[in-house]
């Protein structure tokens, strides 16, 4: 009885009663509390799509290449991200930085991907304000920038610590949960490409529902 | 011997890392789960006087037909902020007060699983609502009523919805954190033999509330931007004339709203489960339908919010679906009463206070659940919907059934957390003025809400004849008040008296859980040895055994208990957790950036950097300071 009292130093995690670190139960109760948060905003998109009373419409600003293509740069960071956690596992510290970097540059291509886009369909006029697309649109996709970004200064946040040698011996721990994170914000945009880019907006421009 | 390492000092970045574990400064440092407890039943307390007043505020202005105290937009601000503190401000931080204290101790912890993530919580949600009251000074509170439908939200020209809906966003981070914390803590940390079914049912009560506010609030997190963007930024969410339909916001308010609900009842309904079994010398009758009732209905209670919009018009089927669900979420609740009152036939009863307020709360629920019942019948709830029977109703329900359980857990607890047992004299005559002032403030709402006075309005005509009800209304509600200045001097009492010997306040009750197996009130690492649980109420088992011969309880052998935890006490040293500054600067971030959005745009981009430097000193130092 009394080794299962306070066997905990410094550096180990302590034991818990399911055996799983503390921190990444709260992760996966933390994401599923986000899938919450991302569904009511496509929710509101899909309850709200095709009923803008006025333009620009969903078809007259979307450039689905592009799109895609930002898209797949996004994908290809999950990639990425599972290299560096691996890397990690193996020890191998250079090639983690390396990862964790090009996981990072991936997003921030995706995140100015999305700024570009912004700025095309502001400028076609298409505004925040102008209908009830621009309002749900931008909303939905800026919500998920944003939580983007935020894994992104996580990344980047695990590089310069990596640098710094602050990082514990293993860091193989906070990089899977950095990549926790990271898969579900991936995920989330392919419900979101799906919902808002390639399911067609039913007889835009019809007003009312 | 065991010895606590807690202080040492180390340079950390800009701040020094802060030692103290007492004094005043301490306070604002601390991760120790039963300080915090204990800040956050003090910040809802105070909340709680504040909310009370604006209660008297309403009372006064409809103690007369024509009431002239309060003008309509004050009015208005009055009843919402009264709607608001009472609901977010005092019963929610009030419940996680106490799971805060107790969960740790009742499932033999030593702490939360994230001491600062706890800190943080505790910090956003004061931060949180110091900038909801901040509104009466920079523009005019909310005046929306607590739910705020659109589109007069959207569309009124004061500050105040713009001031609610960042105010809840806040307070919804604070509880967010909370909740994850707390569920992973329970799940996690519990001591070895302590199984899921050797919980206590307050535990299990916490467990699930934690889960329902994790997948609740994000849904109003999301309508309340949608509510603020439509407000500051020009978006037409709840716009019908771009297409929006303000309806939406009364689904996603209520999806979230009436989860909720339970979110506010379950804490108490985890009180009365831990308080019965103790005052009546019993196990709980039926642990396992009181734990799975509880369960039930928070998975009940995500399909039932639109019983909140029959009168919206949805139709027919939408209406008859959601009246069945609503009725049948009343089963499990009607399970637990069941339970409750099995629990204490044929028991030893003793009548404290703490019991009082138990029973108290019981009945005032049941009173409360059968009139929602009513309003769960659609045609029943044409009549009702906006009347003062649905403010008795919610009333009933949530003070009968929260405020009582709250009183009777702060009678049970108080020995266990400050030492002292507050005065029992006192405690029955603040019960007895509370019962009936209670009573006479909400028991003739039904009536009133039946005659037809209207919700939410501020002033009546004396030809409608609802003066006499109103009149007594206000009466019970200076009862109430009376009731609490009572308790207030309690405290005072209770503190000026010596303090008791240890021995006294160890356990004054005789009772079965694991919070009382430590000292009262406990150290900072709540146990010297985490104990091993070897059954449901494992304190009782520890003190009594059942005579084999008899059948009787007999005590245990003297220092049998002890014995269990005595053997191992030397050698280890227990590393708690440091104090932190990080917590509270990151949380001050929240306020600035609700501010900023606000006021200037410039106060955003120094809360971000505030929350920012918060979180990177958070992350960077270690939790337990180096030697």
């Amino acid at each position: 009885m009394a080794d299962v009292a306070v066997a905990h130093g410094q550096g180990e995690h302590p034991e818990t009663t399911t055996g799983l670190p503390h921190t990444k139960l709260a992760m996966w109760l933390f994401l599923a509390s986000e899938c919450l948060l991302f569904g009511a905003l496509i929710s509101t998109y899909v309850l709200y799509r095709g009923r803008s009373v006025e333009g620009p419409f969903p078809h007259d600003v979307f450039d689905i290449p592009y799109t895609s293509v930002s898209a797949f740069v996004l994908l290809a960071s999950s990639l990425t991200m599972v290299l560096a956690l691996s890397a990690a596992q193996e020890g191998d510290k250079g090639r983690t930085r390396l990862w964790l970097l090009a996981t990072a540059v991936l997003g921030m291509v995706f995140v100015g991907g999305q700024v570009y886009e912004f700025t095309v369909f502001y400028n076609e006029g298409l505004k925040l304000s102008t209908n009830l697309f621009g309002t749900t649109f931008y909303v939905l996709t800026g919500f998920h920038g944003v939580h983007v970004t935020v894994g992104i200064l996580m990344l980047l946040s695990l590089v310069g610590l990596s640098y710094a040698e602050r990082l514990p011996a293993d860091p193989s721990f906070p990089i899977e949960m950095v990549g926790l994170y990271w898969h579900f914000v991936d995920i989330v945009w392919i419900v979101i490409f799906t919902v808002v880019y390639l399911v067609p907006t039913p007889n835009p421009g019809a007003p009312g529902a | 011997m065991a010895t606590v390492t807690t202080t040492t000092r180390r340079r950390e970045g800009i701040l020094r890392r802060p030692t103290a574990t007492t004094g005043f400064t301490s306070w604002f440092t601390t991760i120790d789960h039963k300080k915090i407890g204990i800040l956050y039943g003090a910040t809802a307390f105070v909340f709680f006087l504040v909310g009370g007043l604006e209660a008297l505020l309403i009372r006064v202005q409809l103690a007369e037909p024509n009431g002239t105290l309060l003008n309509p937009a004050q009015y208005n601000q009055i009843f919402t902020m009264h709607g608001i503190t009472m609901i977010f401000l005092f019963v929610m931080p009030m419940a996680a007060a106490f799971f805060n204290y107790f969960i740790p101790l009742m499932i033999g912890a030593r702490d939360v699983a994230f001491p600062r993530l706890n800190a943080y919580s505790y910090w956003v949600f004061l931060l949180g609502g110091l900038f909801l009251y901040s509104s009466f000074f920079l523009g005019g509170a909310p005046n929306c009523g607590w739910f705020c439908y659109a589109p007069n939200s959207t569309t009124d020209p004061s500050i105040g919805p713009s001031f609610y809906a960042i105010g809840l966003i806040i307070t919804g981070i604070a509880s967010t954190a909370g909740a994850v914390n707390l569920a992973v803590t329970v799940i996690n940390l519990r001591a070895p033999g302590m199984s899921l079914f050797r919980l206590p049912v307050f535990v299990w009560m916490g467990l699930v509330v934690q889960l329902l506010l994790a997948f609740s609030l994000p849904i109003i997190t999301v309508a309340l931007f949608q509510l603020l963007f439509d407000r500051e930024f020009g978006t037409h969410f709840y716009d019908p004339t771009a297409g929006g339909d303000p309806v939406l916001w009364q689904q996603l308010f209520w999806l979230f709203g009436h989860p909720e609900v339970y979110v506010l009842i379950l804490p108490a309904f985890g009180i009365f489960s831990e308080v019965l079994p103790v005052f009546s010398r019993k196990p709980l009758f039926g642990y396992q339908f009181v734990v799975f009732s509880g369960i039930a209905i928070g998975f009940i209670g995500f399909g039932v919010w639109a019983h909140h919009m029959f009168a919206v018009g949805l139709g027919p089927v939408a209406n008859t679906a959601f009246g069945i669900t609503t009725a049948i979420i009343a089963i499990p609740t009607g399970v637990k009463i069941f339970n409750w009152m099995g629990t204490m036939h044929r028991g030893d009863i003793r009548f404290t206070t703490a019991m009082l307020f138990t029973i108290g709360g019981i009945a005032m629920f049941v009173i409360g659940g059968l009139s929602g019942v009513t309003h769960a019948i659609v045609p029943s709830d044409y009549q009702q919907t906006d009347t003062y029977y649905i403010v008795a109703h919610f009333h009933y329900v949530i003070f009968g059934g929260g405020v009582f359980a709250f009183f009777s857990a702060l009678f049970y607890w108080w020995p266990k957390v400050f030492g002292r047992t507050l005065s029992e004299r006192l405690g029955i005559a603040e019960f007895v003025l509370m019962l009936i002032g209670f009573n006479l403030t909400f028991g003739p709402m039904h009536i009133l809400g039946l005659e037809g006075m209207i919700r939410r309005t501020y002033t009546y005509p004396d030809s409608l004849g609802l003066t006499m009800w109103n009149q007594v209304a206000t009466v019970g509600a200076f009862l109430i008040a009376l009731s609490i200045l009572v308790f207030i001097v309690n405290l005072v009492v209770t503190y000026v008296k010596p303090r008791p010997s240890a021995a006294e306040v160890a356990d004054p009750w005789d009772a079965r859980t694991l919070e009382w197996l430590t000292t009262s009130p406990p150290p900072v690492y709540n146990f010297e040895e985490i104990p091993t649980v070897h059954a449901l109420d494992e304190f009782w088992h520890r003190k009594y055994v059942e005579d084999e011969r008899t059948g009787r309880l007999v005590p245990a052998q003297a220092g049998a208990a002890e014995a269990h935890d005595d053997g191992h006490a030397g050698g280890h040293a227990i590393h708690m957790p440091s104090p932190s500054f990080w917590p509270l600067v990151a949380a001050l971030g929240m306020p600035l950036i609700g501010y900023g959005v606000l006021f200037s745009w410039w106060l955003v981009g120094l809360g971000v950097i505030v929350a920012l430097t918060g979180f990177y000193g958070w992350a960077l130092e270690p939790s337990v300071a180096e030697d």
